[in-house]
Order: structure tokens, then sequence, then C-alpha cells
């Protein structure tokens, strides 16, 4: 109920905003809303949306497993962290843009670049927060595990991952947005589709509707996702601790 | 197979195990400490608390390294413990808990087991659910699921009300006659050595010293009160010796 009434004072703003700015600078919802339909009708808008989607799929998926193995490494052993360290460091600090710039040159203009070049900018976010889950992992529970004689994927499944898991879900759900914010820097700059590239082009017609239209469908997709699936799993992997409540 | 006997044995001999404390003092813990477990034995060790009971105990588990000496566990066959927390998967039920550890064990053998610990209503329960008494009775059911040759036991009852530790000693007596596995108990509780063991190890205080090998010959369930008070007292009085009455 109160999303609904969040969403109808924004629509609300929006479009008093929207007298005021005049249609060239801020069209009105109905008029985005004009787009999104006319873009849906000729498929076009789910091709880019789809294209734009898979890539954030891929380049969460390489960011996330690296970065939880890495981090899980540098959080259970020291002298990796040592060395890993300013490394990360250079990492967090380092501009989406730089990362990107040099995928390009270096990768040539090429879908794995792209890719890649958006998971690095991912990767270091995840690392810190995967180590300070790995630093705070029980050792109680290792102790455990070795006198068990556990084998060590089993232990590493059963045992170690369930302790991290909120920490990866911290991790994925600050990943998704930042990912598919960087993956229409990608498209602007060196992709000839997606979302970021159609909202490249309506940027250099002035083409205010069709910027809100790809940018707001998006933001739609990642709602669902964000409700559909990981708000489930999340439920799912924590379910011991609601029934223990 | 190999001949009966010396094979299936446990040899502990620890000349010393020290380790620096935070002011930089090296601290000794354990000064030649030499005993073996037969197959089928039971052993207690008692001692003050703070003797390094432990200590001992996770160098016989193999958790720490660390020492001069020698251990030698029983050549074949699985170890079992169980830890003075119960130290349980909180997000795996019980069932699973078992599981994770044993996962061989047929169903007939699980299904004995947790009705021996009267744990059959809570195999789908989750650790959190459980009160600390079923707790440790499910670290009991872990540790005995993987039908160990050598079962370790760090005060596997304390803090619980003297009826209930009772009841588990009973479980766990009974426990011990079926499976035949030749056990460690560190405890501080001269009661609760003196119902379960076939010999009481007597530690002194830091650094620990055997003080006395009490070797109890009647049989755990041929046992008359008599003869458990007697052995009782004697054992609280040599206690009470060494300046820590528990």
């Amino acid at each position: 109920m109160q999303r609904l009434v969040s969403l109808i004072l924004f629509l609300a703003v929006w479009w008093i905003a929207s007298l005021f700015a005049g249609p060239q600078m801020l069209p009105g919802p109905e008029r985005v809303m004009a787009v999104v339909v006319a873009q849906a009708r000729t498929g076009e808008l789910f091709v880019q949306l789809g294209v734009t989607l898979a890539r954030v799929a891929c380049a969460f998926s390489v960011a996330m497993l690296a970065g939880t193995a890495i981090g899980l490494v540098m959080g259970r052993i020291r002298i990796v962290d040592r060395l890993g360290d300013p490394w990360l460091i250079v990492l967090l600090n380092l501009p989406a843009l730089v990362v990107i710039v040099l995928a390009f040159i270096w990768g040539g203009l090429t879908e794995t670049a792209g890719i890649l070049a958006v998971a690095i900018n991912k990767l270091p976010n995840t690392i810190v927060t995967v180590r300070e889950g790995s630093r705070a992992l029980d050792r109680d529970l290792d102790e455990m595990a070795q006198v068990f004689a556990i084998p060590r994927w089993k232990a590493l499944r059963h045992v170690v991952l369930p302790q991290l898991a909120p920490y990866i879900a911290a991790a994925a759900r600050s990943g998704l947005s930042l990912v598919w914010k960087i993956v229409l820097i990608v498209e602007l700059l060196g992709r000839p589709n997606g979302v970021g590239f159609e909202i490249g082009t309506a940027f250099q017609l002035f083409d205010v509707p069709t910027i809100l239209a790809y940018a707001l469908s998006f933001v739609v997709v990642i709602l669902l996702i964000e409700t559909l699936l990981v708000q489930p799993i999340e439920r799912r992997v924590s379910r011991w601790r609601i029934r223990a409540a | 197979m190999s001949p009966a006997g010396e094979s299936g044995r446990l040899e502990i001999s620890i000349t010393c195990k020290s380790y620096v404390a935070p002011s930089g003092a090296r601290l000794e813990v354990l000064r030649d400490v030499v005993f073996g477990i037969g197959p089928r034995e039971v052993v207690a060790l008692v001692g003050p608390s703070g003797c390094g009971k432990t200590t001992l105990l996770r160098i016989v588990a193999g958790l720490d390294p660390d020492f001069e000496g020698d251990v030698v566990r029983p050549a074949a066959g699985r170890l079992g413990m169980v830890f003075q927390e119960p130290r349980l998967l909180a997000w795996r039920t019980v069932e699973d808990n078992v599981r994770l550890v044993a996962p061989d064990a047929d169903a007939a053998t699980l299904t004995a087991l947790f009705d021996a610990l009267e744990l059959g209503g809570h195999r789908a329960h989750y650790p959190g659910e459980l009160s600390l008494g079923l707790a440790r009775r499910v670290a009991l059911a872990r540790a005995f699921a993987v039908d160990p040759a050598l079962l370790l036991l760090d005060e596997p009852f304390v803090s619980l009300d003297q009826p209930l530790a009772r009841r588990l000693r009973q479980q766990l007596m009974a426990l011990i006659e079926t499976h035949g596995t030749a056990t460690l108990l560190v405890t501080h509780d001269p009661e609760e050595a003196v119902s379960l063991a076939d010999r009481v190890l007597l530690l002194s205080s830091r650094p620990a010293r055997i003080l006395a090998d009490i070797a109890i010959p009647t049989p755990r369930r041929a046992r008359s009160d008599a003869e458990v008070q007697a052995t009782l007292a004697a054992l609280r009085a040599r206690l009470a010796a060494i300046g820590s009455s528990p």
C-alpha cells in the first residue's frame, strides 16, 4: 500500500515538474509511456533490454564468482591479504571510465572486453565484502569439520558458504545496481546495441522521451529481478533464522 | 586385519606443551603426560579447572600440532568428538548435521541412534530451536554416527542440571557399551568420571602431570552405589589435596 502511494506521488511530482520545465526538457509521464508502448510494439524495446540484461548477467556472474573466491582466500590467508590489499585499493579507486576505455583499447571493441570491464569495476567491492565475512568465519566449526574429516568441497558448501551467505547477498544487492549502471556506459562507448547505445543515440538527437523510456523500462526489469529472484533466494537461504526466531 | 591388541590402542606421550602468553612469558601447560587407552576402554581425565585438560584433548584430536612428543591414534577407524559447546551448523537440520559427517550411515542405524538419544521427534528441527540439553545430544549423535574407533568428549554435560546430566550419562553409557568405542573423557566432575570410566587419570595443576591412575575394575553396569561412593570419596580427597576442590 505504501509502495503504491509512493509510486503515485512520484508520478505526480514528475507530472508537475514537466509542466514547469516544458516538454523539451522533461516530457510528462504520458509522453514517455507512449514511447515505451511504441518501442514495445516494434519489439525494439525488448531486444535492447534483452541485450543489456544478458551483459548484466554475464558481468555480474563473473564479478560475484571471482570476487567471492578471492575474498574468501584473502580473509583466510594472511599473506595473500597483505599482498593483495594494495592491489585492491588501486582497483577500488580506479574510475570506471578508465577501466572501460583501457579494456576497449587493449581488448578491441569486443563483447568480452566490455563484459570484463564491467566485471572488473564490480570485483573489488565484492572482494571487500566477502573478505569481511571470511574474517568472521567461526573457527570452532572449522575445527569440527577437521576432526570429523569432512572433505574440503563439502565443508566449503555446508560449513563455510552458509556463513558467508549474508555477505554474498549484500554484495549481490549493491552489485546488481552498480553493474547495470556501468553496462550502460560500456554500451555507450563501445557496443552497437543495448539500452546504453539507444540512450547515446537519443542523446545526440536530444530525444528526452526515448532516454527516459529506456531508463525507466530497465529500472522496472531490475525491480522485477529483485522481487522475483533475489528476495525469494534470500528467504530460502535464511529460513533457518526465521524458524529459530 | 591387524591382530587385536596394540593396533587399536591410543598411545599418548607428550613430553612438553607450552605456549607464549601475551606478556611474552612462556607458559608450560603439560609436562610428561604419558598414557594409553586400549580398545573398548573408557578413560576419564580429571583435574583442577584450567590445568590443561582441554589442551590435551585438542592435541589428541590433532587440532594442535604444536607440542613435543607423540600421539599415536588407532590405525583404523574414524575419530568422533563432542566439544564443550555443541558446535552444530545452525543452518542445517538436526538430521542433516549428523548426515554431513556420516554420509554412508544407513537409515536404520541413524534411526536407532536418534531413538537411543530421544531425538526421534527432533530430526527436522534446526539447532536454534533446541535446548542446550537437546543440542548436546545431537552432538553426541553426530560423534557416534561415524562409528568412531576413538571418541573424545570434552565436558560433554557441563552446565546442565544434575538430573538431566545423569540421564544423558546413562544414554552415553549405553551407546559406549553397544558401540564398544575407546573413549577419552575430560571432566571436572568426579562423579561423572567415576560413573563412566574404567580408569580415572588425575592431573595436577599447571603444568599438568598425571598424579594418579585409578582403575575401577568392576564393569560400569555392575558397580554398587557403595563402591561408586567410596571411589568418589577417594578421588575428591585427592583433588582437595592438590588445592582445588571442584
